[in-house]
């Protein structure tokens, strides 16, 4: 038996192990797919890492490698090269290496922190030919950064997400035209700084309203046919234009990689498409916790690191039985204008951060948090939009009256 | 000099190859493309058929019924997925019961074993997810499915295994009489044979044109299909088929030997034999059929959407003759063409008697091939004392679909051996899960760089001009 297991090295797994550490558990183990601690941080090699936890820019690399160097320094055990391949309900997990074979191990906790994948080309079904050139943001990136070969000269990118607006900018630096970047939405879901540094700088135009609606090209991409698309995102006929490209690079959303999560039996949010949890990000398995992009995907791996430190010191008090009596969860609800928040449901006693997502983009607007019909809670915003996260903090006195709390968005 | 050159590494290509491959027969396989199994056979349906589609006497109706009795001893001797998981015809009115019920009699005629009309609480039974205006279904017990690029990637191997030589590349520009038998001649060599037989799907009116026979031809019908996660595979138990109106067959809805769940094809005949688009109509239009014919596909599961064009012969029937001596077509093998391929390859060998071959059975021939899906299914202490001697088999490349190293790197070095990321891909299943090798294939990418020794750079998708990637960022680029 060991008491924590932590499925992920990246951000999110290393944080929790420390966070768990710290608070006293000795017996944690991660356990980390990749040949390297870090995830795909490992690739990130821009900077802006760290602003928000260190006060200072950091690349991917050296975000990561403060955490693996405390890791390290605190003797916590982790096995790279090593893929889990199912955990049963009693906790047990199976996993494989070279070097161990199949294993299994059982925990008295597990934090899954497995991260998200990118979203393929096909769910999206673009029409017309599937020739080579297509790869997800992320794949480039792997491509560029991790193995020095550029897949592509002259690219076309569908989706300003964040991975997207980074590889424009890696593209264009590696010697590769970037054309333009397509965006479906009327507004980009990437963050606004990633515009400005990423494709303004590099007079590289921002597309939105428009998407890819044919890929060309029998052997290799030989071009894309982009359009406009109406209020309700449909191409329109008139608006369709032909530009050669030899690839196109997708960044159309990320999603949340909970396969194990479901073998568990862990209760999902549709939404999210991560774990529903409590305030110390505890699963609807007891003693499994969920952090970072598998829970939901985050803006900033700041936000990733600090969620991952509220799950690792949660389970350490699991596992030291330090669990309040057993109490009823207030419940969060969303207005769907609000479309889902993390948390989903919380305890009393403490002050909570409760973060969450707007759908579209809204200005001068306000976060009212209602008990029943009570106003609660306000907070106004100049500005939302789905590409950055929000939060607000529920007091302990606010959480003390109510039973349910629904988060609405609303006009000034 | 080979005795029998094949022309078109299909499914049919492959059986015919694998079939005489028991005889004491010098046999060569020639494929224009770099792979097996690139033309029809690499997207259709999938799907075992029972028999009671094609009208009686014809050839398919001949070979569909025996091919679909041969099928499960082929693939357990390939070591092919199949299951036999029984299809149904469903019916939404009494207009589709009568069609129903024709079909049942021409099925029995031809000798389908088990059909039957089923409705209310049994085909529920059998198909808990049917819409509710489902009313009647012919139930075939015996409709089955399997993988054909599966099975033909495992066809030719075998062939292989047992002597016959497969070259790839290799687009036959024409065919000339000797002698002896032909010269089939491409820009690059030539090919000295006794036979030939022309099973080169789409483009087997053109080989036989080489040799003088005009008589028929082949037009592309092109079918798109869309493909669902292994979540959602279990949706249904058969193969669900609607009722052929004058509007057509209708697509159908059938979970894959993987686990995956294929909708499609639409039926779109054309010229182009080339055209694998798929389109915003055909998908719109397999989305609708199939959430008219089944309640609760998630449509946002959807992994992947693919065309296929199926070789449709201008006779209305398969087209299996001898028109020259030493030469044999086999074309026009359009549905039930998965089925009936090893019924076909039976048949050849008889028509090759017929024309004058001399075919004595091999001494030593081995008709079995190791599934290549063996580590998948190992026990938990299987699975460890095949890691303890090679340890590639406990290292994961394709997250989504689970395949090792060892996986990989056995496929590449097994015949007909892979040279680029989609022969990977059908072969193993890495890339082929959820993320779309979005993780995996710079992995695969380097293990074909190494293990066939060419530069990073010049793997290619699936050959020609298809390279994933075109420079080195640093040094020489």
């Amino acid at each position: 038996m060991t008491e924590l297991v932590i499925i992920g090295g990246g951000p999110a797994g290393m944080s929790a192990a420390i966070a768990a550490y710290e608070a006293g558990i000795r017996d944690v183990l991660i356990i980390e797919r990749d040949e390297a601690l870090g995830g795909i941080l490992q690739q990130c090699i821009h900077n802006g890492f760290g602003l928000h936890k260190f006060g200072e820019e950091l690349t991917g690399p050296e975000y990561a490698w403060r955490y693996e160097k405390r890791v390290r320094e605190l003797g916590i055990a982790f096995k790279l090269g090593t893929m889990v391949l199912d955990i049963s309900k009693d906790k047990v997990i199976t996993a494989t290496n070279p070097e161990d074979g199949m294993f299994r191990i059982e925990a008295r906790a597990i934090i899954l922190a497995m991260g998200c994948r990118e979203r393929s080309k096909g769910a999206l079904n673009i029409a017309g030919t599937r020739p080579a050139g297509i790869y997800s943001a992320g794949t480039a990136q792997k491509y560029v950064n991790m193995k020095g070969y550029l897949p592509g000269k002259e690219i076309v990118i569908l989706g300003s997400g964040d991975i997207g607006l980074i590889m424009a900018r890696r593209m264009t630096l590696e010697g590769a035209k970037v054309k333009m970047v397509c965006e479906l939405m009327p507004f980009s879901s990437g963050l606004a700084r990633n515009i400005e540094q990423c494709l303004n700088d590099f007079d590289i135009p921002l597309k939105l309203s428009h998407t890819v609606v044919e890929i060309h090209g029998k052997e290799r991409v030989e071009g894309v046919t982009i359009a406009r698309v109406d209020e309700n995102r449909k191409p329109i006929e008139e608006t369709r234009e032909f530009v050669p490209c030899d690839t196109l690079l997708l960044s159309v959303g990320l999603i949340p990689e909970n396969e194990l999560s479901k073998k568990i039996g862990v209760k999902l949010s549709p939404i999210t498409g991560g774990a529903e949890v409590d305030e110390k990000r505890q699963t609807s398995v007891p003693g499994v916790f969920a952090c970072g992009n598998v829970l939901h995907v985050h803006d900033l791996v700041d936000f990733v690191s600090e969620e991952a430190e509220i799950a690792g010191r949660a389970a350490a008090e699991y596992i030291m039985e330090e669990v309040a009596e057993m109490q009823e969860y207030v419940e969060i609800e969303t207005d769907g204008r609000i479309r889902y928040t993390v948390p989903q449901k919380t305890l009393r006693g403490d002050d909570v951060t409760v973060f969450f997502r707007v759908g579209n983009v809204a200005r001068n607007v306000k976060i009212n948090v209602y008990s029943g019909e009570r106003l609660v809670l306000t907070k106004r915003k100049s500005r939302v939009a789905p590409g950055e996260m929000e939060s607000v903090v529920l007091s302990s006195e606010i959480l003390e009256s109510a039973k349910k709390l629904r988060f609405c968005l609303e006009e000034e | 000099m080979y005795d029998i050159t094949v022309i078109g590494a299909g499914v049919i290509g492959g059986m015919i190859a694998r079939e005489l491959a028991k005889y004491e027969l010098k046999i060569c396989i020639v494929e224009r493309e770099g792979d097996v199994a690139m033309g029809a056979t690499r997207a259709n349906s999938a799907i075992v058929h029972a028999g009671f589609d094609a009208a009686e006497g014809s050839l398919k109706a001949r070979f569909n019924v025996r091919g679909s009795e041969m099928m499960e001893k082929v693939a357990e001797e390939l070591g092919v997925k199949y299951k036999r998981n029984g299809s149904l015809v469903i019916g939404f009115c009494e207009e589709d019961l009568k069609t129903l019920k024709a079909l049942e009699e021409r099925g029995n005629k031809n000798g389908v074993r088990g059909l039957r009309i089923v409705s209310g609480e049994e085909l529920f039974k059998i198909e808990p997810n049917l819409s509710k205006n489902v009313r009647y279904a012919l139930y075939a017990p015996t409709g089955a499915i399997v993988c054909p690029y599966e099975l033909t990637v495992a066809a030719i191997g075998n062939a292989m295994d047992n002597g016959a030589d497969l070259k790839l590349d290799f687009e036959v520009t024409d065919i000339r009489k000797t002698d002896d038998g032909y010269d089939v001649i491409s820009s690059g060599e030539t090919v000295r044979t006794r036979y030939v037989i022309n099973a080169a799907g789409l483009y087997s009116d053109r080989i036989a044109a080489m040799t003088g026979d005009s008589s028929f031809s082949v037009h592309p019908r092109r079918g798109e299909y869309i493909l669902l996660d292994k979540e959602c595979g279990s949706l249904v138990n058969t193969t669900v088929f609607r009722t052929p109106s004058k509007m057509g067959k209708g697509i159908l809805i059938s979970p894959t030997v993987d686990g995956n769940l294929l909708l499609g094809p639409t039926s779109e005949d054309m010229t182009d034999k080339e055209d694998r688009k798929t389109t915003a109509k055909g998908f719109e239009k397999v989305i609708k059929e199939a959430a008219e014919d089944v309640d609760g596909i998630p449509f946002n599961k959807v992994i992947t959407s693919f065309c296929g064009l199926r070789a449709v012969g201008s006779t209305g029937d398969f087209i299996i003759n001898s028109p020259f001596a030493n030469f044999i077509n086999v074309a026009g093998i359009e549905s039930p063409g998965l089925t009936s391929a090893p019924a076909i390859a039976e048949y050849i060998v008889g028509l090759l008697e017929k024309n004058g071959a001399k075919l004595s059975r091999k001494k030593e021939h081995n008709p079995i091939r190791r599934p290549m899906h063996y580590f998948r299914e190992a026990s938990f202490e299987e699975k460890n004392e095949i890691i303890k001697r090679d340890k590639a088999f406990g290292r994961i490349v394709c997250r989504c679909e689970e395949v090792t190293e060892g996986e990989i790197l056995e496929a590449i070095r097994t015949n007909p051996r892979p040279r680029d990321l989609d022969g990977v891909k059908r072969r193993t299943r890495a890339q082929m899960g959820r993320c779309q090798g979005g993780f995996c294939s710079p992995y695969i990418v380097e293990l074909l760089a190494r293990e066939m020794n060419i530069p990073y750079e010049e793997v290619t998708k699936f050959g020609g001009n298809s390279r994933v990637n075109l420079a080195r960022t640093k040094g020489e680029a």
